[in-house]
């Protein structure tokens, strides 16, 4: 009989930081010479940095963005763009040394591997320490790797597909910035008609104070290929402000199926200003399942580009914000071939204060016929001082689309909470019900493990919100 | 077991109830009936501690506690419990969910999830509700005759030592009526009280009530037995 694990998740799990152990840090600020040395410890080849420095010379010719949340105190000159922990990187949990391995086990890393999930990679600031792939998928020919092992060992592919058609360098200034400084991921390749029916996953954790956290994620479904990749993220507690910018990019090719969750939880003085694309063809179908409870600032917006034949997107969100935290954060969608098709379905649920905002963008091209897309977005507010916002774009160049749009803001009701209590449960049961029903529907589609683990967080997000 | 004394409440600053005083002991099934608006289901809601209803003067003590000032919460452990008119729907929340969630805030100890379901599906059967409704969220789409059985489907469950029915008997068919009183009779035991608000004598071919009250404009205006019930059936509230 396997072994029951319960995952329990302290807070001061997220908020203790790990001793600084770190091996090398690069001096705080972006420069030149920075990202040589980036370049140069990592043994990359030339045209990774000349990608690089290309983007570099962009990012310091663009301005901040205008729109969204305030930027005002994050502080780019003071962030540490590199930082390569103590450690080489392991092959088993044995090799990982025993302060980082604490953390994971309080994190439930290990737990993870004995519900023989297929895969564990984490990642401890920027290089990844643990990384295992069952062996039946290795001999498929599926490649799950840390992304800068991936640069040496498959260049041709990481070359081809690397920040060029989907996500391409000179896309924004937080794209431009991850493209100078990128560090770390995970890289995966599913070969044509190989399904991976266990999800691959892996934790991203950052570790030193004021250390940025830049992985790339670069993920590659081949013809008729499924697979299912899971990311978790935490952070200690810093005191000054820090910055989280990756990258995820997803090919999705002809008649596949790939679906990326990911939970996001850093702690509460994050910038964490995301890039997550997918670029779909024909037949293809991407889901994407968000949680965002941590940072402080949130601005992502996962996009789908359905530029095949009836490709199609699913895209699920939760985001919470508790006091001080603005979460924006959306779906986009562009519909650029004929019966492509979208889901969006977004909830959010702020606290305390918070801000959550749905920012969304669905665009149609011309040759987008007989397409259709359907957007929900439901906001749950706890009290009164709590804000939310919906900003639905839509730019549909073509009279043939069938576009659906709801939004929902509601407060929790007083005669929803006398109910439960009147049932004995008292007003922090009663809301906390109330809350994991009205994010039940994405929850659901979750495996177990996550999705207990997601309703843990956003109680305990509750405990320091509700009152 | 009971009791409400010289009790007055408002409602956004408007009194509704003005001076209502009874006691009902256990063992005991009391009625009250009356037009609309003179003040029956704020006095329900406010005997379990609705936020909305303010206690200006008087007490309720149940169980010789003065509960005046209880959390609704409170008072559920106490062992009241409200059959509500109209109970909200939770989105997301199933039945089996929310009651085992209730069972175990107003229960030492707590069923194991086994112990519970087989409670659940014994309760489910007696009430001839269907065994898929558990499954449902909480009176998500439920017609007004569901979520009645819903309501006396937590009252069987939840045992409480105390009921307050508002308008549970409201929307049933004669069949359904049947069912959710023969529910209320299986509840009330010696040990138990029940308090019961209708329009309808008609719920008296099930029960027998120890005492009919009538009230009329905040006030409890008459009191007599069962028969009181039949008179007012037949003569309205008008004398």
């Amino acid at each position: 009989m396997p072994k029951k694990t319960q995952i329990t998740i302290d807070r001061s799990t997220f908020d203790s930081a790990n001793k600084d152990q770190s091996k090398y840090k690069a001096k705080p600020g972006l420069s030149k010479e920075v990202v040589l040395e980036i370049s140069r410890q990592k043994n990359e080849p030339e045209w990774m940095l000349e990608r690089r420095l290309k983007a570099l010379e962009l990012y310091h010719n663009t301005p901040l963005p205008s729109w969204g949340p305030s930027l005002k105190d994050l502080n780019l000159d003071n962030i540490i763009y590199f930082v390569r922990p103590n450690t080489e990187e392991a092959k088993s949990w044995d090799d990982v040394p025993t302060d980082i391995r604490t953390t994971f086990e309080k994190l439930g890393i290990p737990e993870a591997e004995q519900k023989s999930l297929s895969g564990v990679g984490a990642q401890y600031d920027s290089d990844v320490i643990y990384h295992k792939l069952k062996k039946e998928w290795a001999a498929k020919g599926v490649i799950f790797e840390n992304m800068d092992v991936a640069v040496q060992k498959y260049p041709d592919t990481v070359k081809k597909y690397f920040m060029t058609s989907c996500v391409p360098i000179n896309d924004h200034k937080f794209v431009m910035l991850h493209a100078a400084v990128w560090s770390g991921g995970t890289f995966i390749y599913v070969p044509p008609g190989v399904k991976v029916d266990i999800p691959l996953q892996a934790y991203f954790r950052m570790n030193a104070e004021l250390g940025g956290q830049f992985e790339h994620t670069l993920i590659i479904a081949d013809r008729n290929s499924e697979v299912h990749y899971i990311e978790g993220c935490s952070a200690p507690r810093f005191d000054a402000k820090s910055l989280h910018a990756g990258c995820v990019e997803l090919f999705v090719h002809e008649g596949s199926r790939m679906r990326y969750s990911s939970i996001e939880n850093w702690s509460k003085n994050i910038y964490n200003l995301n890039t997550k694309r997918a670029l779909v063809d024909k037949n293809g179908i991407v889901e994407w399942v968000n949680g965002n409870m941590g940072s402080g600032t949130t601005m992502l917006y996962p996009c789908s580009i359905l530029r095949g034949e009836n490709a199609r997107s699913e895209s699920l969100g939760i985001a919470f914000a508790g006091p001080g935290q603005h979460q924006d954060t959306g779906s986009k969608v562009i519909h650029a071939a004929p019966d492509t098709s979208s889901v969006i379905r977004s909830k959010s649920i702020s606290a305390g204060g918070g801000v959550s905002s749905y920012r969304g963008l669905v665009r149609a091209t011309p040759q987008a016929k007989h397409s259709k897309s359907s957007v929900t977005c439901d906001a749950l507010l706890l009290d009164d001082a709590s804000t939310s916002n919906t900003y639905p774009y839509m730019k549909i160049a073509n009279s043939d689309m069938d576009v659906a749009h709801e939004a929902r803001v509601g407060k929790i009701g007083d005669e929803e909470i006398f109910y439960l209590m009147s049932r004995g449960l008292s007003q922090e049961e009663a809301t906390k019900l109330v809350v994991s029903g009205f994010i039940a529907p994405v929850i659901k589609q979750l495996p177990l493990e996550y999705a207990v683990e997601l309703n843990r967080l956003i109680e305990l997000e509750m405990e320091g919100a509700v009152g | 077991m009971l009791s409400l004394n010289n009790l007055h409440i408002t409602a956004d600053n408007k009194e509704i109830v003005k001076g209502v005083t009874l006691n009902v002991p256990a063992g005991e099934v009391h009625v009250i009936m009356g037009p609309n608006g003179s003040g029956k289901s704020t006095l329900a809601n406010t005997i379990m501690g609705h936020p909305k209803y303010t206690v200006t003067t008087g007490t309720i003590t149940f169980n010789n506690k003065d509960i005046t000032q209880a959390r609704p919460d409170e008072r559920a452990r106490a062992g009241l419990f409200l059959s509500m008119q109209y109970p909200p729907s939770i989105a997301g929340v199933t039945i089996s969910q929310f009651l085992r969630a209730a069972y175990n805030a107003t229960h030492t100890p707590a069923f194991s999830v086994m112990e519970f379901n087989k409670v659940l599906r014994e309760k489910i059967d007696e009430l001839e509700i269907d065994r898929s409704f558990i499954k449902r969220n909480i009176n998500e789409g439920f017609s007004g005759g569901e979520k009645k059985r819903i309501e006396i489907l937590q009252l069987l469950v939840l045992e409480p030592r105390f009921a307050i029915l508002d308008e549970t008997d409201s929307g049933l068919d004669v069949d359904a009526l049947k069912v959710v009183m023969d529910g209320v009779k299986q509840f009330a035991t010696p040990k138990r009280g029940v308090f019961i608000i209708t329009h309808y004598a008609r719920l008296l071919e099930f029960l027998k009530p120890n005492a009919v009250h009538i009230m009329r404009e905040g006030n409890i205006v008459r009191t007599d037995g069962a028969e009181l019930a039949l008179e007012i059936e037949k003569k309205g509230f008008e004398k």
